[in-house]
Parts: structure tokens; sequence; C-alpha cells
């Protein structure tokens, strides 16, 4: 059945979510006009990964999950750093 | 015999969930080319990438934020009562799919005119570099926009089931469900933007 | 408890109770056990076209030269052989067949988290097998780049790579939603008391299992998808002319296919771990050591694919560290060797067929492993890359390996979901013959490997034939054996003596805490579970 004390979130706190992700959005299209170098790729991808954790912490809810969520995820995660980063054992060093 | 028609609302959401990771695994394996060849051609990637439109890639952005937003809401407004409302915030997403695959449509016809798609003929005169860019764009955002097509068919599967009434303020976990996997394709074009797009120095 | 009435009646459990009858009733129904014998005997039909294709593959070799087919005959067969052993038998094997038939019950739930998501595994699985058999037949004809598909060669081939590549998609889906089944149904509905400090070993074996279908199986599906774009739109991904790298091609398709194998031996090594207690009459040692044990093979086994690709031409670097990480997968498998062997010592031996698979599952695997460290250690392997101690390596591992775990789960659970004995003395002799045979048949691929011998080749040189004989007449042994294994069991469990106990082993397990077979749902109740696994004592068994 439904768990009755699962929590509701408010249409406002969805709405300033959703306000931060356009600003973020903004930032990024803002901050790709300047040449940082390598620098560039890494702020873009900090910036959305900052986005993606507040569509998954709030859009997706998983701020109110039970722990055992959170940590599967961590590991879906872990396990996608790990073969992207092992890849470039080799192309990084040839 | 007990009756055991009791539903798992935890284990049908973690369920979802798992799901969920498969998909990230499988654009995971289209991330790890792009990181691989933007190592390889930096210069081309950013030739082949100040190609593409910063509008239609920033608009596409903005439709799926949106779209995101509608599909949280329409949950909250299930489990108040405001059914009226879920479903015209569904149709607002499904409206947004509906717009973000036209944008694709006319970014993709404006390539394809000259020339830019996978095994043209064009792709063996620019840089190996700029035709691998292209490549990996059409593959992944392809495979995006299917995945554009899935979740607005599943958003109206969904209320269709909330117009029948299956899926209720008591009985809500489809609709969660299904708003998650649409979040998940949100998900895949927030980092598919910058990379694409924004790739300018 | 043993309901003897009910046996005296005749009564069959969950064959007799379902939605449908008749063939609608096995393949539209949700009953996990249904599901399983479905798989089961889909997977042993796979089993046996692959051993006839292998047997076919050995007369080939029996003789330098064309013997039985051509180059390109030969070529086919063996991807024919690669792709229905991995994909159709040993992956979906253990988990698929012996997972739905024994996981819900021995975690004491009625049934899977999602059983219609189950019943639709088990389409995608034939719809897979399917699409893969018309690969054979159409297009043109079946795949001849080996099992792994390696571009350029597998984009450039005119044979139907594309049908094969959809197939193995298909597949792939198929065991993502297995896994992901499992995982939910072990996090969801343990019954009352079954921690996760006392879940059968089985279990944690299927667990770990299914976290590696679930992550990396995804990674061959857009390997394969990427496969047929290029071979139907020329897209470059993996071609040089187009700023593609075709050593790409290996590691994502090596980022799938190395945790694969973990997918093929994770459940083997749980069904040991099931069996040895049992038939030592002690409990499992080392309890927690085999569980972590599981999900470190799991974890460890991601970190390690480019040991397939030392001499491809990817960086030193990556070889170096790809070696020194592979060395670090040995120490989890050998900890479950120790607490098996620990768990025999100063046991109660029951050589029982099921024993007897599962002690040589040890020694064979063993054999297999240690092998695994020349193959491991960069240095060596360049030397045995691509030759038949490769060929003698893995088929040690997976057929000795997760083979033989598969027999032991085939004689230790059917007899209780069929209610009927199999001659046990029948079952020993086979055992014997597979036995002899398998070593004789791998370990002169062993050798021939050292020597130099190539693997995927129909021909080889003059001073390899005696090997290569001694290597054919082993196949026919262990053909033999496995014929006289499945005669003994087909007919064992369809007209043999009934079983009159409900634990013929003497587990302390769930599954032999109910009738047989069991009801459609289980239990009567839902269990209250008080003790460990292997408690035969507070079981009241010893």
């Amino acid at each position: 059945m439904s768990e009755e004390h699962e929590h509701i979130v408010s249409y406002k706190l969805f709405a300033l979510i959703w306000g931060a992700l356009l600003i973020l959005t903004g930032v990024t299209v803002w901050v790709a006009q300047y040449n940082l170098g390598a620098l560039n790729i890494w702020v873009a991808l900090g910036i959305a990964t900052l986005k993606s954790g507040l569509v998954v912490a709030f859009f997706m809810h998983m701020k109110y999950e039970q722990p055992v969520f959170k940590i599967c995820l961590l590991a879906a995660l872990a396990i996608l750093a790990i073969f992207i980063g092992f890849t470039f054992l080799d192309v990084l060093y040839r | 015999m007990s009756e055991h028609i009791h539903k798992d609302y935890t284990g049908a959401k973690l369920g979802m969930w798992f799901f969920l990771f498969t998909e990230v695994l499988l654009f995971g394996g289209l991330f790890i080319l792009y990181a691989v060849y933007l190592q390889r051609y930096p210069q081309e990637f950013i030739s082949a990438g100040s190609q593409l439109d910063v509008r239609f890639g920033g608009g596409n952005t903005l439709v799926l934020l949106t779209s995101s937003l509608f599909v949280a809401i329409s949950i909250t407004a299930l489990r108040r009562g405001q059914k009226t409302l879920c479903q015209g915030l569904l149709a607002g997403t499904i409206i947004s799919a509906a717009i973000f695959m036209i944008n694709k449509f006319f970014e993709w016809s404006a390539k394809i005119d000259h020339g830019i798609y996978p095994g043209s003929p064009h792709m063996y005169e620019i840089a190996p570099g700029e035709s691998i860019f292209f490549s990996i764009y059409y593959i992944t955002t392809g495979l995006h926009g299917l995945h554009v097509i899935i979740g607005a068919l599943i958003i109206a599967w969904t209320m269709l089931k909330i117009k029948n009434g299956s899926v209720n303020a008591e009985d809500w976990v489809v609709l969660e469900n299904a708003g998650l996997y649409w979040h998940l394709v949100d998900l895949i074009w927030i980092f598919i933007f910058p990379l694409y797009y924004l790739i300018l120095h | 408890m043993a309901d003897a009435k009910m046996q005296a009646a005749g009564n069959r459990g969950f064959f007799d109770e379902g939605h449908y009858s008749g063939i609608r009733g096995w393949i539209f129904s949700t009953d996990h056990k249904r599901i399983g014998l479905l798989y089961l005997w889909c997977v042993v039909t796979f089993f046996i076209v692959g051993v006839l294709i292998g047997l076919l593959l050995r007369l080939e070799l029996f003789a330098p030269g064309e013997t039985i087919m051509t180059a390109q005959t030969y070529n086919a067969a063996f991807t024919l052989h690669g792709v229905i052993m991995i994909f159709l038998f040993i992956i979906p094997g253990i988990p698929a067949a012996f997972g739905n038939l024994v996981l819900p019950i021995q975690i004491g739930a009625r049934d899977v988290a999602f059983p219609r998501l189950n019943l639709f595994s088990w389409w995608l699985y034939i719809i897979g097998a399917a699409l893969a058999v018309t690969s054979l037949f159409t297009g043109g004809g079946p795949p001849d780049t080996g099992w792994t598909f390696y571009v350029p060669f597998s984009v450039k081939t005119t044979t139907n790579v594309s049908l094969a590549a959809i197939a193995v998609f298909v597949l792939g889906f198929s065991s993502i939603l297995t896994g992901l089944n499992f995982l939910t149904t072990i996090h969801r509905l343990r019954a009352e008391g079954m921690t996760w400090g006392r879940l059968p070993l089985f279990i944690w074996s299927l667990y770990a299992t299914a976290w590696i279908q679930l992550l990396a199986t995804p990674v061959i599906g857009i390997t394969v998808a990427l496969l047929f774009i290029e071979r139907v739109l020329g897209a470059g991904l993996f071609d040089p002319a187009l700023g593609g790298d075709p050593i790409m091609f290996q590691h994502l398709f090596w980022i799938y296919s190395h945790p694969a194998v973990y997918i093929m031996i994770l459940p083997g090594m749980g069904v040991i771990s099931e069996i040895i207690p049992v038939f030592s009459r002690k409990p499992a040692f080392g309890y927690k050591a085999i569980a972590v044990s599981s999900l470190a093979i799991a974890f460890a086994g991601s970190l390690v694919w480019a040991h397939h690709m030392y001499t491809s031409g990817m960086s030193d670097m990556a070889v170096l560290i790809f070696s020194l990480l592979t060395f670090i997968v040995a120490i989890p498998s050998a900890i479950k060797i120790f607490n098996w062997l620990a768990t025999m010592y100063k046991g109660s031996i029951l050589l029982d067929p099921p024993m007897l698979f599962a002690m040589s599952f040890i020694l064979l695997f063993a054999i297999g492993g240690l092998t695994g460290l020349i193959l491991g250690s960069a240095a060596t392997d360049v030397h045995v890359h691509d030759t038949y101690f490769v060929v003698g390596h893995f088929h040690y591992v997976m057929f000795g390996g997760t083979g033989m775990a598969f027999f032991a789960a085939m004689h230790y659970w059917l007899p209780k979901f069929y209610g009927r004995m199999y001659d046990k003395k029948v079952a020993t002799i086979s055992w014997i013959i597979i036995f002899i045979g398998f070593n004789v048949l791998y370990m002169s691929m062993k050798v021939v490997g050292m020597m130099g011998m190539p693997r995927r080749y129909y021909d080889y040189l003059p001073e390899f034939t005696g090997l290569n004989m001694l290597s054919t007449f082993g196949s026919w042994i262990l053909g033999f054996g496995l014929l006289l294994m499945f005669v003994n069991l087909f007919r064992g469990l369809l007209k043999g003596e009934p079983i009159e106990n409900d634990n013929p082993w003497g587990a302390a397990t769930l599954e032999w805490q109910v009738a047989t077979p069991p009801p459609l749902e289980n239990f009567e109740e839902d269990p209250v579970v008080t003790h460990g696994p292997y408690d035969f004592k507070k079981a009241g068994i010893l």
C-alpha cells in the first residue's frame, strides 16, 4: 500500500529548483565564451553535475529516499567513473 | 491462502531506479567514446562544435528542464487531489517533448542539407576529428531523441491510467516511475548540451 | 514440512496449479518455478547444440589440413560455438534457470518482485535466440568473426553480423531485466527473520551477479548497437579513415565481456557454496568471507577488462596497470576455495553426485584460475595470447567451473522440483567419464597452446598433430559422458523413484522445507526464519 508518511514536495520548492536550473544553464553558456584552456571542459562538467544533482535530489526525490537508494546510485556512478577513467589509462599514454 | 495483492511501493521505485542505472551505463558507453576522442582531437572538436547552433541546444535545454518541472509538479498535484492540473501538466510535458523533437528535426535537417551525416562522402573530406565529432553527435543525440519519444509515450500511457483511476492519490507509483524516466531523459541532455554545443575553446 | 498425504494423492505442486492450462500455462506463466524450468530446458538444449558444434570442430582438428569442413565453415562454426555457449547457455544458465527456481523460495518469498517482467525476460531470451538462429540462414550466412566481433573485420564481413548484433542486444536486455528483478527481490522480499546475515550463499552470489548484469550489460548493448550502425550507416567510430580507433571497440566490448565471465562463474560458486556444507554435514566455514568475496569479485572484475588487450596496441601504461589489477581478482576467488576446503575438513563427506560435481568444480576451477595468472601477467601473456593455451584456460574455468556447477545444480535441485530421483550410480559413472574426457580434451589444449598453436585456425603445423588427436579423443569421451549424464537425468526426473522425503539431502535452507514439488505459492504461510542457512542443528536435521 502507499506510504502515508511519504512527504509531498511543494510547488514552491519545485519552482525554485527550476529557477536555479535555468540560472545555471545561463551560467554555463556564459562561461563557455571565455577561454580557460583545459579548464573549460571541467567547469562545464562541474556545472552539469550541479544541475543533475538538483534534478536527482529534488525532481527525482532522492533527497527524501531511504539510504539504499543513494548507495545504489553512488555504486552505479562509481562503476561508470571507473569505466571512463581506466580507459584513459590507455588513451592518455599512447 | 492469504490474499496478497499488496503492492510494494518502495520496491517498485527501487526497480525503476535500477533500470535508470542501466540507461546511464548505456549512454555511458557513448560518453566514454566522446571523452577519448575529445582528448585526441581537441581542435577539431572545437571547430566542429562551433558549427552546432547554441540556440537550438540551449532552447532544447530550457524545454526539457521545464518539462521536468511539469512532471515533478504533476505528482504533487495528483497527491493533493488536483487531477485536472495533473493531467494538464503531463500534457504539457508531452507538448514539450514534441517541441524538442521539432527543434531537433530542424537542427538535423540543416546539417544533413550540408552533407553532414554518418557515412556521407563529405565526412571523408573534413578532418577526421571533425568527422568523429559529428558521428558521435548524431548517434548520441539520436539515441537520446529515441528516449524522448519513449518517455513521451510512457507519460501518455500514464495519463490514460490516471484517467481510468488506476493511478490515483493513493496509488501513484506508476506516475512517479514515469516521472523518474522522464527526468533521466532530461539528465542525459544536461550533459549532452555543454559537451556538444559549448565546446568553443 | 513433508506433506506425505499430498504426495500419496499424487499432488504435483506447481505443476498442477496455474492460470492457464496446456502450453499456454507455461509460456504465459508468471510463476518463477515454471519460468525457471522453461529457461532450464532452453539452456540445456542450446548447450547440447553447442557441444555438437564443438565435437565437429574437434573432428576438423583431428588432422592437419582440411578434414571435414572448409576454412570459412570452420570460422563460422567456432563463432557459433562461442555465441551459443556464452550468450545462450552460460550467461543465462545458472541465474536464469536455478536462480528463478530457487531464489524466491530460499529467501522465503512467494515469487520475484516483478513476475511479469520475469516472463518478459524469458520471452526476450527466446526472441534473441530466434534472431541468432535466423542469422545462420539469412543475410550473408553465419558470422565468421569469432564471438568477439572485433572491428574492422566485423564491419567489413558480408556474413550476417548485423542480425547477430541485434540478437546479442536483445539477449543482453533479457539478462539486464533478470538482474534488476533479482536485486529488487533480494532487497525487498526477504521473509521475516531472513536477515542479510542469514541469506544462503547462493543468494549472495546471485546478488553480486545481478549487479554485474545490471551495470555491465548495457555497455555491450551500446557496443553491438554501434557495430550495427557502423555496418549500416558507415559512421566511422572505429574507422581510422574517419578518425576512429579500432581499439576503442575492444575497450567497449571487454568492459562488458570481462565482468560477464563473473556473471558466469559467481552463480556457479554459489551453487558450490550450497552443496559443500550439506554434503560435508558441516556449516559453511567462513560464511562472511564467502559472502563478501562474491561482492569483491564482482567489483574487482570491473577493473581488469583490458587484460584481454595486452597485444592490441594499447599503451604500456595500460598493460602494466591492468596486469597488476588482474592479480587482485585472484584473491577473493582463492578465499572461496580455502573456505570450501575448510568446510570439508573434518566433515562427514557424502559422495553423492552433486558433491562429486562440486568437488571437481573446485579442482578444475583452481587449475583454470592458475592458468589465468599466466594470462593475466602481461609478460607471459604475450607468448600465449591467441593460442590454444587461452582456449584451454577458459574451458577449464567456464566448463570445468560453471559447467560442472550447472551439472551439480541439476543433480542437487531437480529432484526437489520433479519429485523423483535419478539413478545415482549411473550419475556417478557419468561423472567419472566426463571428468576423464574433460581433462584429456582441455589439458592437451594447454600444452599445444604453450607449444605455439594459434587458436581460431582450422589448420596447424604437423608437430601439433599428436596433441590434437588426443584432444579430439578426449572430446569423444566427454561427449559420451555428457550423453550418459543427460539420459540418466531425464529418465530419472520423468520416470525415476518418487522421493519419499522432502529433504533427501538433509539441507537446512528453505527450499527443502516445502512440499515436493513446491506448491504454486511456495509457502502455506509466510515463513519466519530463526536460524542460518547451514545451521543443521537448529534446523533439527543433525
